[in-house]
C-alpha cells in the first residue's frame, strides 16, 4: 500500500510537469443535524453542526485520451472526532487505448441497479460517518483495465490495499451501542489475512447489453469491506475483517413502462456462507395531474438468508418509496419511503428532498426515522436516533 | 411500423418509376419532403458543439445551463449522441448517452458523477421536460423519418421565406403530442418553425429556428432555437456555438465507458 502511494506521488509529480492548467471545481457545504430524542449515551448530543469541502481538480490532454483526476474531501464535525475526517476520494490517471482503458490510482466505482441497498457494489469501502445509507465511499487504490466489446463490457481490478470502514466516535450519532465497560476503536481493526490491510484483492465484472435487458456478473476475492464481526481485546472492541469470495449478479430489464431490478450475492468466508438479494421494480407516472411533475414508485424486496444472524438490518424487508421530480428549473426532488420488516414490526422511514437555489447553491433536507425496533436486531441501536438533517452547499 | 415504412418506400419507388404520375396524395408529398430534408443532412459523419440553454419563466427570471454535445451519424439507424453538463455547477459532469433508433425505442443512459452511477432511463419518458426546460426529451432526440407519419398541408410564405407546411404525427409510443405542424424552407429543406399540439390537440409550444449557418458547404445548423410554451408562458432559448464537423469520432466515443469519463 505504501509503495502504491509512493508510485502515485511519483506519477503525479511526473505528470504535473506536463500539465499546464487544471480545471478546478467542487463544493463547500454546511450541515446541521438535529435529533428529536435524548441520546442513549450521555456522551452524545442533540444537535450537531459540521462543514465539508470537496475540491476537484481535473486535467485532460492527448485529445482527452489521458486525464488526471484529484478529488479531496474534508469534514469538520462540532462534536464527533471520528466524523471530522479527510479522504482522497480520487487521485487517478486514466488512459484510453484503442480497445481498452486503464485507470491507476485511488478511484471510485459503482456496480448495481437497485435503489434501497447496494449488494453487489463491493470495490469501495463505505464512508459510514458521512451517512448510514452506504452511498458515501472512500477512495480505493486500484489498477483497472476495462474493455467494451460487442459481447459486453469487462472490468478487471487489482486492488492493492484495503481501506477500513469509518465509524462514529464516542460523541457521534447515530452509532451502534457499545456494551458497558468496553471502548470501541475502529483503528484497532484485526484481519484474517496476515498481510492485514496490504492484502491485494482482485475483482472482475462483465456486463452484457441485450436491448432492454442489462446483465452484470461479478466476482471478488479479498478482504470483505464489511467487518464480519467485532472482537473484544481487553476492553477494546474493534472490527474484524475477513477474507471473502463474492459472486454477484445484477439484472435490469425494461419491460414496457416498468423497470425491473434484481441484485443478488453469494458471499463465502471461512466461517460463513450466505446469500442475499434485493429485487423489485420502479414505475414512473410522467406528468401527473397535468403538471410537469413525475411520480416514481419504487418497490423492492430485501432478503438475507442468515435471517436473524444477518449483520444487515434487511433480512426480510420491503421497501416502498415514492420519488417526486418536479422537473422545474431548480431541479426540485423529493424521495420518501419506508423499509418495513416483514418478520416483526420494525419500520425505518426516510425522506430526502433537494432543490437548487440560484445557480450555485443547493439545499438538501434529509430525515431518518426508526419505529418499533426489536432488541435483537441491528436497527435497535438507532431507536433514539430519529433525526433531521439540512445541508446547504455552494458549488464552484 | 415495418409495413408502413415498406409501403412508403414502395410508394416512392412507384413514383420514381412512373415518372408522370398525375397527382400524388398529400401524405406522399409530406413524406417526400421529409425524405429530401433527411437526405440533405446525410453524410455529416459526426459533430461537436456547445450549447447554452436559457430557461425563462413568466416573470422574466432566467437560469442558464451549459451543455456540450457530441453526435455520431449512424448509417441505417438513428444517431448516437452524448450531452455533458458543465452548468449549473451542482450537476457538472452529469451526462446523457442516447442511441436513437428509427423503429425500436431509443436507448438512453444517464451518468451521475457524484456516485459514479450509470442509470438506464426508461424510454417511456419521452414527453418529460429535458432538465427543467420547455424542450421535451422527444424534441431533442434525433429526428428519424420513421418516427412520424406526414401530410403536406400547403405552401406558405413565412417572414419572406417560401415554405412547405407539413403536419407530422408521432408514430412512436408515449409522445406528448397529437401532431406537429412544421414549416420547411423550400429552397434548403430545413425547418424554420414547428408548432406542437398537446394530447388534447391544443396548441402547446412553438419552436422557432434562427441564425442558420452552413457548415462544410452543405449542412445547415441554426444558431438559435426558441421554444415558447403558450400554456405556461415559459420559454427556453438554445444557443449553439463552436460547431465542428468530421472530428473522427467513433462508436467507442459513444460507449458506456466513455459516458463515465465524459467530464
Amino acid at each position: 500500500m505504501k509503495l502504491f502511494f509512493y508510485f502515485l506521488f511519483l506519477l503525479l509529480i511526473l505528470l504535473s510537469s506536463t500539465v499546464r492548467a487544471f480545471e478546478l471545481s467542487g463544493n463547500i457545504s454546511l450541515q446541521a443535524r438535529h435529533f428529536f430524542d435524548e441520546p442513549l449515551d450521555q456522551n452524545q448530543h442533540r444537535h450537531y453542526n459540521s462543514f465539508a469541502i470537496e475540491p476537484e481538480f481535473y486535467h485532460a490532454w492527448d485529445g482527452d485520451q489521458q486525464s488526471l483526476n484529484f478529488t479531496a474531501f474534508y469534514r469538520y464535525d462540532q462534536h464527533d472526532d471520528e466524523r471530522t475526517h479527510a479522504d482522497i476520494r480520487e487521485l487517478s490517471w486514466l488512459k484510453v487505448f484503442n480497445d481498452w482503458e486503464l485507470t491507476v490510482g485511488l478511484s471510485k466505482v459503482f456496480w448495481g441497479v437497485t435503489e434501497s441497498q447496494h449488494l453487489v457494489d463491493i470495490i469501495n469501502q463505505t464512508d459510514q460517518v458521512e451517512n448510514t445509507d452506504g452511498e458515501d465511499k472512500l477512495g480505493q487504490p486500484m489498477i483497472r483495465f476495462s474493455t467494451e466489446q460487442d459481447w459486453g463490457l469487462v472490468d478487471f481490478f487489482i486492488l492493492p490495499g484495503f481501506r477500513e470502514r469509518t465509524f462514529s466516535g464516542i460523541e457521534g450519532r447515530p452509532r451502534f451501542e457499545v456494551p458497558a465497560g468496553l471502548v470501541f476503536d475502529a483503528d484497532a481493526a484485526s484481519y484474517e489475512s496476515a498481510d492485514e490491510e496490504n492484502h491485494v484483492d482482485y475483482a472482475i465484472r462483465w456486463m452484457g447489453f441485450f436491448d432492454e435487458i442489462e446483465l452484470g456478473l461479478s466476482y471478488f476475492t479479498g478482504t470483505g469491506r464489511e467487518p464480519e464481526s467485532f472482537l473484544i481485546n481487553g476492553i477494546t472492541l474493534a472490527p474484524h475483517y475477513v477474507l471473502i469470495e463474492q459472486i454477484g449478479i445484477d439484472i435490469q430489464a425494461i419491460i414496457r413502462d416498468w423497470t425491473w431490478k434484481l441484485e443478488s450475492i453469494n458471499r463465502k468466508s471461512t466461517t460463513q456462507t450466505y446469500n442475499a438479494l434485493t429485487g423489485g421494480f420502479e414505475y414512473t407516472l410522467y406528468g401527473i395531474l397535468d403538471s410537469q411533475t413525475d411520480l416514481g414508485i419504487v418497490i423492492e424486496y430485501l432478503y438475507d438468508d442468515r435471517d436473524e444472524l444477518a449483520t444487515s438490518p434487511f433480512q426480510n424487508d420491503l421497501t416502498t418509496a415514492f420519488r417526486l421530480a418536479l422537473n422545474d428549473s431548480q431541479s426540485s426532488e423529493v424521495l420518501i419511503g419506508i423499509i418495513s420488516d416483514l418478520d416483526d414490526s420494525t419500520v425505518a422511514g426516510f425522506i430526502e428532498a433537494s432543490r437548487r437555489l440560484g445557480d450555485k447553491f443547493k439545499l438538501t433536507l434529509e430525515a431518518k426515522l426508526f419505529k418499533n425496533t426489536i432488541i435483537s436486531r441491528p436497527l435497535y441501536n438507532f431507536r433514539q436516533d430519529n433525526h433531521l438533517q439540512a445541508d446547504i452547499a455552494w458549488y464552484f | 411500423m415495418i409495413i408502413k415504412i415498406n409501403t412508403y418506400f414502395l410508394l416512392l419507388i412507384c413514383q420514381l418509376v412512373a415518372f408522370n404520375v398525375a397527382a400524388i396524395s398529400n401524405e406522399e408529398k409530406g413524406l417526400e419532403i421529409a425524405i429530401e430534408a433527411d437526405r440533405r443532412d446525410n453524410g455529416f459523419g459526426d459533430s461537436t458543439a456547445d450549447m447554452t440553454m436559457e430557461l425563462r419563466n413568466k416573470q422574466g427570471d432566467s437560469s442558464v445551463r451549459h451543455i456540450r454535445i457530441k453526435t455520431l451519424e449512424v448509417v441505417g439507424d438513428g444517431d448516437k449522441s452524448m450531452s455533458i453538463f458543465d452548468q449549473p455547477a451542482d450537476v457538472k459532469g452529469t451526462a446523457f448517452l442516447t442511441f436513437s433508433h428509427a423503429i425500436k425505442a431509443d436507448e438512453q443512459w444517464m451518468y451521475l458523477p457524484s456516485i459514479k452511477r450509470v442509470k438506464r432511463i426508461n424510454s417511456k419518458n419521452k414527453s418529460g421536460p429535458f432538465m427543467g426546460s420547455e424542450f421535451a426529451f422527444e424534441d431533442i432526440a434525433s429526428q428519424e423519418i420513421e418516427k412520424y407519419t406526414y401530410k403536406y398541408l400547403r405552401d406558405e410564405n413565412l417572414n419572406g421565406i417560401d415554405c412547405f407546411v407539413i403536419e407530422r404525427i408521432p408514430a412512436y409510443k408515449h409522445s406528448g403530442y397529437t401532431r406537429q405542424v412544421s414549416w420547411i424552407n423550400k429552397a434548403e429543406y430545413r425547418p424554420e418553425k414547428i408548432m406542437f399540439y398537446d394530447r388534447k390537440n391544443t396548441l402547446l409550444k412553438t419552436l422557432t429556428y434562427s441564425g442558420y449557418q452552413k457548415y462544410l458547404d452543405k449542412y445547415w445548423r441554426a444558431d438559435e432555437l426558441l421554444m415558447k410554451n403558450h400554456q405556461n408562458e415559459k420559454s427556453t432559448i438554445l444557443q449553439w456555438s463552436n460547431y465542428k464537423f468530421k472530428n473522427g469520432l467513433k462508436d467507442k466515443d459513444f460507449s458506456r465507458n466513455s459516458l463515465k469519463r465524459a467530464k
